[in-house]
C-alpha cells in the first residue's frame, strides 16, 4: 500500500504533464454525462401574482375595510407562502441588490420576476402607504406576530437607530454595485427560520431579533430594513394612507400610546413668536450644515475604503497570496490553494486587487457622503415645524398594521357597537 | 374659504404630480433594467471546477437537505484506473467494492468492469446521483490523478436562491453566476481534450 501512496504523491507532484489518457476500449462507447436543464420558472410568476394579490388585499383591508383581523390573517398567509413555503427567496428587500447590480453591470441579467418584486411594493406604497410592510413582507409578518409586549422606544433613540437603515441601504447598494456581495441576503436574520436550516450565527441573530421583537416592535423593519428606508420616503407622498379614526378625530387621546411602532403623532401646540423665530434660525443653520456634513462624510468615507475592500474576496485573496509569497505566513488557505491550482500569475491577481481597491476608494467616498446626507436630512427633518390638529399616523414610520383602529371610539361607532352622539 | 381650498387643491395637484413622476420613474427604471437583459440569459449558480478545492461545505451549506451540488464524472478525462484514488480509501484493505474500501460515505460511486488489457482490468466509475451528497471526497481523491471527478450544481435540484448560501460559505471564489443558457462548466483540462479531439477529427477530414 505504501507504493500506492507514493504513486499518488508522485502523480500529484507531476500534475498535468503526467495526465493518463483514457484507454481506447473497442466496442465500448464513452458514456456521456447528463446535464439537467434549470428548472422552469413558472413558480416565480405565480409568486408575482401572489405578491400583487397580497398587496391589493392588504391595501383593501387597511384602507377600505379597516380590518385588523384581515391584515393579521393576511400576514400569516404571507408568512406561510413567501416565508416558509418559498423559503424567503426572492424577496423585495433583497431585490434591491439585483436591480442595483443590473444597473451597474450590463452583463448581468436580472429576472423579470425579481424586477416585479422590486417595483410593485414601491408603486403600491406610492398610492396606499406601507401596506406592503403591514401584511405582505414575510420578514415583517414574523415580527408582527411576536410583537406582544411592545415598550415605547424614546424618541431620540428611535430617530438615531432609524438612521441605521439608511446606512445599511447605502452599504448594500455599494456592495451590490461593485459586485462584491449581496449583504442583505447574507445577513437576512429570518431566512434561516424560513428554511429551517442555516449557520449558527444566523440562527442566533434571527433568534435575538425575534426576542427583542417581543418588546421592541419590529426591530428589523424600523432600524435595519433597507427597503423600508425607501418605502418611508414613498409613503410620505402616498395618495392615500390609513387614518386612526374612520372619519373625524375627537382628540380623546385613547390612541396616544397604542402604536407598538411609535408612529402616532399627537396634535401640535401653537408656538409663540419667539419660539418660531428660534426654530426658523435653527432650520436655516441646519440647512447650511447639510452640505458640510456631506463633505465631511465624504472625506471620512475615503478612510473606509480599505476596510470596505476587505469584504471583496479578490482583495482578500491577493493580500493572502502576497503574504504567502513574501513568506510572512506559513501554510496556505483553501482560497490560495485554489488560486495556485489555476496557475495564474500572482501579478495578475495583484493588479486586479489594486483596481478593486481603487473602486472602493470611490465607493467609500460615496458611502461617506451618503451617511452625511442622511444625518443632515434627519436633522433638518426634525426641526421642520408641522401643524397637526388631530392624532395622525406618521406617514413614514406607520406600517399600516391597523392596531390603532380598535382604540378609536369613532371606529366603535362606525361598527355600530356604540351610539354616535 | 376659497384660499384654503385653493391651497389644498394646489397641494393635491403637486402631490399627484410627484406620484405620477415617481411611478413613471419606477416604471422607467424597471423597463431599463428589464430591457437591459435583452438577449442575455438569466443567471444561475455554478461552480468553476478549476477553482474548487472540494472542501465539503457544499454538502452541508445548501438550503436543501441534500445538497444540489453533486459530483460529476467527466468520462473523457477518466483513465479508468483499477486503483482509483477517487473510489478507494488511501490504503484500501482490498481492491474490491467493500464499503470499508470506498471513499464515498454513501457508496454513490458504481464501479463497472469494462475490459481487461493484458491482465490490467479497466473500470468505468459512475456517480449514482440520488445517493451523492456533494461532499467532494471522491473529487479530492481523484485530484491526485486525472481529476475527472468534479463538483457541479445540478440544476434540476437547485432552487437558485438570490444569494446562494454555499457561495457565502465557499472558501474560494469558485461559486459564481453563469448564464442559464449554458449552466454547466467544464474543467479547463476537459475543454483542452475536447478541443484536441475536434482538431484531430478536422485533420482527418
Amino acid at each position: 500500500m505504501l507504493l500506492f501512496i507514493v504513486l499518488a504523491m508522485a502523480a500529484r507532484a507531476a500534475s498535468a504533464q503526467d495526465f493518463l489518457a483514457r484507454p481506447d476500449v473497442p466496442g465500448h462507447p464513452i458514456p456521456t454525462t447528463t446535464f439537467p436543464e434549470p428548472r422552469a420558472g413558472e413558480l416565480e410568476y405565480l409568486d408575482v401574482l401572489a405578491l400583487v394579490a397580497a398587496l391589493a388585499l392588504s391595501s383593501y383591508f387597511a384602507l377600505a375595510r379597516r380590518s385588523r383581523r384581515g391584515l393579521f390573517l393576511l400576514a400569516v398567509a404571507s408568512l406561510a407562502w413567501f416565508g416558509f413555503w418559498r423559503e424567503g427567496c426572492v424577496c423585495s428587500i433583497g431585490s434591491i441588490q439585483n436591480v442595483v447590480l443590473a444597473l451597474f453591470d450590463p452583463t448581468y441579467a436580472v429576472s423579470l420576476s425579481i424586477v416585479a418584486f422590486f417595483v410593485f411594493p414601491l408603486v403600491f406604497t406610492l398610492f396606499f402607504g406601507r401596506t406592503f410592510c403591514a401584511a405582505v413582507c414575510p420578514l415583517g409578518a414574523v415580527q408582527e406576530l411576536v410583537a406582544v409586549r411592545p415598550v415605547k422606544v424614546p424618541a431620540w433613540l428611535d430617530h438615531a437607530l432609524g438612521l441605521l437603515a439608511y446606512v445599511y441601504l447605502g452599504a448594500a447598494v455599494l456592495f451590490a454595485a461593485t459586485g462584491t456581495a449581496f449583504v442583505i441576503c447574507e445577513y437576512d436574520p429570518f431566512v434561516a427560520f424560513f428554511r429551517l436550516t442555516g449557520t449558527v450565527n444566523m440562527l442566533v441573530l434571527g433568534g435575538s431579533f425575534l426576542l427583542v421583537g417581543v418588546f421592541v416592535g419590529r426591530p428589523y423593519c424600523r432600524y435595519f430594513c433597507p427597503y423600508g428606508a425607501v418605502l418611508r420616503w414613498l409613503s410620505r407622498v402616498s395618495k392615500w394612507h390609513v387614518t386612526i379614526p374612520p372619519d373625524e378625530c375627537i382628540k380623546c387621546r385613547l390612541c396616544e400610546d397604542v402604536c407598538p411602532y411609535g408612529a402616532i403623532r399627537e396634535p401640535t401646540v401653537e408656538q409663540s413668536l419667539a419660539e418660531r423665530g428660534r426654530g426658523r434660525r435653527r432650520l436655516a443653520l441646519l440647512l447650511l450644515l447639510v452640505p458640510i456634513l456631506i463633505a465631511v462624510g465624504g472625506c471620512l468615507g475615503r478612510f473606509t475604503a480599505v476596510p470596505l475592500s476587505q469584504m471583496d474576496p479578490t482583495v482578500r485573496l491577493a493580500e493572502r497570496v502576497g503574504l504567502e509569497e513574501a513568506k510572512k505566513v506559513e501554510g496556505t488557505t483553501d482560497a490560495s490553494d485554489a488560486f495556485y491550482n489555476t496557475g495564474r500569475p500572482a501579478m495578475e491577481l495583484y493588479r486586479e486587487a489594486v483596481a478593486r481597491r481603487q473602486q472602493f476608494a470611490y465607493a467609500g467616498l460615496w458611502l461617506g457622503a451618503w451617511v452625511g446626507l442622511v444625518i443632515g436630512v434627519k436633522l433638518v427633518h426634525l426641526s421642520l415645524r408641522r401643524r397637526r390638529s388631530e392624532y395622525l399616523p406618521d406617514r413614514a414610520s406607520c406600517i399600516s398594521c391597523g392596531r390603532c383602529f380598535w382604540y378609536c371610539p369613532g371606529e366603535h361607532a362606525r361598527l355600530g357597537l356604540i351610539q354616535d352622539t | 374659504m376659497a384660499g384654503a381650498d385653493e391651497k389644498t387643491s394646489r397641494r393635491g395637484f403637486l402631490g399627484d404630480g410627484v406620484r405620477v413622476a415617481g411611478a413613471i420613474a419606477l416604471g422607467g427604471a424597471a423597463g431599463f433594467v428589464g430591457g437591459r437583459r435583452g438577449r442575455n440569459d438569466e443567471y444561475v449558480w455554478q461552480i468553476e471546477p478549476d477553482e474548487c478545492v472540494a472542501c465539503d461545505r457544499c454538502a452541508t451549506c445548501c438550503v436543501l437537505d441534500i445538497s444540489a451540488v453533486k459530483a460529476v464524472q467527466c468520462y473523457l478525462m477518466c483513465a479508468m484506473c483499477d486503483l482509483c484514488t477517487g473510489y478507494f480509501e488511501l490504503s484500501p484493505i482490498s481492491r474490491d467494492t467493500g464499503a470499508e474500501n470506498q471513499l464515498c460515505p454513501t457508496g454513490a460511486i458504481q464501479r463497472e468492469l469494462v475490459t481487461e488489457e493484458a491482465g490490467v482490468p479497466r473500470f468505468e466509475y459512475h456517480i449514482q446521483e440520488p445517493d451523492c451528497i456533494g461532499c467532494g471526497k471522491c473529487v479530492k481523491g481523484c485530484a491526485m490523478m486525472n481529476g475527472s471527478l468534479y463538483l457541479q450544481v445540478r440544476h434540476d435540484r437547485c432552487l437558485n436562491c438570490n444569494q446562494c448560501s454555499i457561495a457565502i460559505a465557499c472558501p474560494t471564489q469558485a461559486f459564481r453566476r453563469v448564464p442559464a443558457g449554458d449552466p454547466y462548466l467544464l474543467k479547463s483540462k476537459a475543454r483542452e481534450i475536447v478541443e484536441s479531439a475536434e482538431r484531430r477529427v478536422e485533420r482527418r477530414e
